[in-house]
């Protein structure tokens, strides 16, 4: 046996693939055009791609806590109401500009939800899923209740009636573009990190994580946080596209249904997932909506089948089978020379079996 | 005074029927550690095949109702054997997508066949019957019904946790399903009994439901928030735990409800909320 021949081969650690930096130039190129969207585009891309922006948000952030913290939750829509009813607030009332309110609604979501995860932890697996959906319903009813809130038939954005409608559907679209190019960039440094590594193997077995150190409780309630921020964002922006809120629309779990079917679809716990499964979401909502309740069917029924047969959603499928990555967060070897990756052994060995005279 | 008590006996009589809504989640939970997001809109089905009994194909009530929970039984049988048993597992998150579309898809169809109208059942007046109490209370006979069915399921899913070998098969399979099969148990045969009898107690559940209110195909989901806010309350791997959840949960509603009709079903959750703050393992625990 040659062992020693191995470390004597050259070999680096690299991050990026191929793949990934062809990704990289390509997202460049197209977040460039979406920019550029305002001075070309016609409205309904505009608010397309807002809408596009909200689902693709609020499905990364559901990603984050299900596939990447291993909670799984059908609640998060509450956060996504109390983004949009915060930025509503502010903004009317507080005289706050909307484009401004949305950050700020992600940071009050991220305060509210410290309170929020101490009920919410009580519980785990399946009922924690639904305990998470009562809490987002307890938060619906309350606002619709309060009438000054426009209670259950909502109220309207009214801030943004000074500015001239061009104006504002062009910030509106560079606002859901920062948002993206934010959450994907600062999800990516995450897991790329550290702590990403930590919330990976947190997430295949608990128990063996905290073993090695990993403060799992901690972190499960940062990526609570992280999460209900995100989807704050996400409702933020999208009420600031759509002008009109009510608590149905806010705080309706479709948000939520919608989130899982994008994420099982495109691929759970990677982050090429929710980008692909958002676009396939948005395609099929583009062409078939119109066939209402047929439309839900064929979704559901698309849920079904590929958590079922699947389960690592298209994307999961993709990598497995030609390797590809292109956000990569592990390391890997490369070796630089050509030479074979297994050396045969000498003739000598056959030789010297006995392992007290075998070569050093 | 009169409305405390008022509130309390008809809390008591709205809970009954939560208890039965959620007798079947907390079989199907303990038996199979499925979340079945799908389970209120399960009842909301059945109510629909019993509108279909009874409207169009002309059957009378008193056949239907049998002939629902025949069909009951073998549709939870085969749900269960079919598609539920794949994702029937530690991790929650398969049972909980595909029992989320299953939720979707049900709704939808219902939907795109009935309408999304809400309907009744014809009783022949029978739910607006009640017996008269001093002080001004009136007792329906349709939620006293709704008590005695809810009390005789919890009593009937006791007797056959403890003193049956279905039972036995139950809790062993509950327990490790990979062992049992040493014993000569199926886990999937026995999955799908568990499930079937679930069924059973949903036919049960949507026949009161249906008298007792008109129900749209989008009911399921608050149905399933009751269900399950009653099994947490009462205490996972107990049937009186979960009756005893049920009343209360329908207590602490009718109170909101006393107050104002917006704040009703908030009562219901923040209690349950509160509850789970303050006692997480629930009124009446056993091992979950």
């Amino acid at each position: 046996m040659n062992v020693m021949n191995v470390s004597k081969r050259s070999f680096e650690i690299r991050r990026a693939t191929r793949a990934s930096r062809v990704a990289v130039v390509v997202l460049l190129i197209v977040a460039a055009l979406v920019a550029s969207f305002p001075y070309w585009a016609g409205r309904d891309t505009l608010r397309d791609f807002t809408q596009i922006a909200a689902y693709l948000v609020f499905a990364m952030m559901w990603n984050l806590l299900a596939g990447y913290g291993g909670l799984v939750s059908i609640g998060q829509q509450a956060y996504f109401g109390i983004g949009g009813y915060a930025m509503l607030v502010l903004a009317n009332y507080g005289g706050v500009s909307p484009f401004v309110a949305v950050p700020i609604a992600g940071a009050i979501a991220m305060l509210i939800a410290v309170p929020v995860s101490l009920v919410a932890f009580r519980l785990e697996g399946g009922y924690f899923a639904i305990g998470t959906w009562v809490i987002a319903e307890v938060f619906r009813l309350t606002v619709a209740n309060v009438s000054w809130l426009g209670g259950g038939s909502g109220t309207s954005l009214t801030a943004l009636q000074a500015v001239p409608r061009s104006l504002r559907e062009s910030l509106t679209l560079w606002l859901a573009l920062a948002i993206v190019a934010a959450s994907i960039g600062l999800l990516y440094g995450f897991l790329r990190s550290k702590r990403g590594l930590a919330l990976t193997a947190m997430r295949d077995n608990a128990v063996a994580a905290n073993s090695q150190g990993v403060d799992v409780k901690r972190a499960r309630l940062g990526v609570y946080l992280v999460s209900a921020g995100g989807a704050a964002l996400a409702g933020g922006l999208y009420f600031v596209g759509s002008l009109r809120i009510s608590p149905d629309a806010a705080f309706s779990v479709n948000w939520t249904a919608f989130a899982i079917f994008i994420v099982m679809i495109g691929g759970l716990g990677t982050l090429e997932g929710p980008i692909i499964g958002t676009l396939i979401f948005f395609l099929l909502n583009k062409f078939l909506s119109d066939f209402g309740t047929w439309y839900l069917i064929g979704l559901g029924t698309l849920a079904i089948v590929v958590t079922m047969f699947f389960p690592q959603g298209l994307w999961g499928y993709v990598s497995r089978r030609f390797g590809l990555q292109l956000f990569p967060v592990g390391r890997r070897v490369v070796f630089l020379d050509t030479g074979p990756s297994v050396l045969p052994a000498p003739k000598e060995s056959a030789e010297s079996a006995d392992p007290l005279h075998a070569a050093p | 005074m009169s409305s405390l008590v008022n509130i309390l006996l008809q809390g008591v009589l709205l809970g009954a029927l939560y208890a039965l809504f959620a007798m079947g989640q907390s079989l199907v939970f303990g038996v199979m550690r499925l979340t079945n997001t799908a389970h209120g809109d399960f009842i909301v089905l059945l109510v629909f095949v019993l509108f279909v009994l009874t409207n169009w194909a002309h059957i009378p009530l008193w056949a239907a109702v049998p002939l629902l929970i025949a069909i009951a039984f073998g549709a939870g049988y085969a749900v269960q054997y079919t598609i539920l048993n794949r994702v029937s597992g530690r991790d929650p998150l398969p049972s909980l997508v595909v029992t989320f579309g299953l939720s979707i898809v049900i709704q939808n169809v219902l939907q795109e066949v009935f309408s999304a109208d809400p309907r009744s059942l014809a009783t022949g007046g029978f739910e607006s019957m009640s017996v008269a109490l001093p002080g001004g209370i009136a007792l329906g006979l349709l939620p006293l019904l709704t008590l005695a069915v809810t009390v005789a399921a919890t009593l009937g899913l006791q007797w056959l946790f403890g003193h049956t070998p279905l039972g036995r098969a139950f809790r062993a399979t509950s327990d490790d399903r990979e062992i049992v099969q040493l014993m000569g148990v199926s886990p999937r045969r026995t999955f799908a009994l568990a499930m079937s009898i679930a069924f059973v107690l949903i036919a049960l559940a949507a026949t009161l439901y249906a008298m007792r209110t008109a129900v749209s195909p989008s009911d399921g989901p608050a149905l399933l928030l009751y269900a399950f806010e009653a099994v947490i309350i009462g205490g996972m791997g107990s049937f009186w735990g979960t009756f005893l959840g049920g009343i209360a949960l329908g207590i602490a509603q009718q109170a909101g409800f006393y107050f104002d009709p917006g704040w009703g079903i908030w009562l219901g959750h923040v209690l349950f909320l509160a509850l789970l703050t303050v006692r997480p393992q629930g009124l009446l625990p056993k091992t979950a």
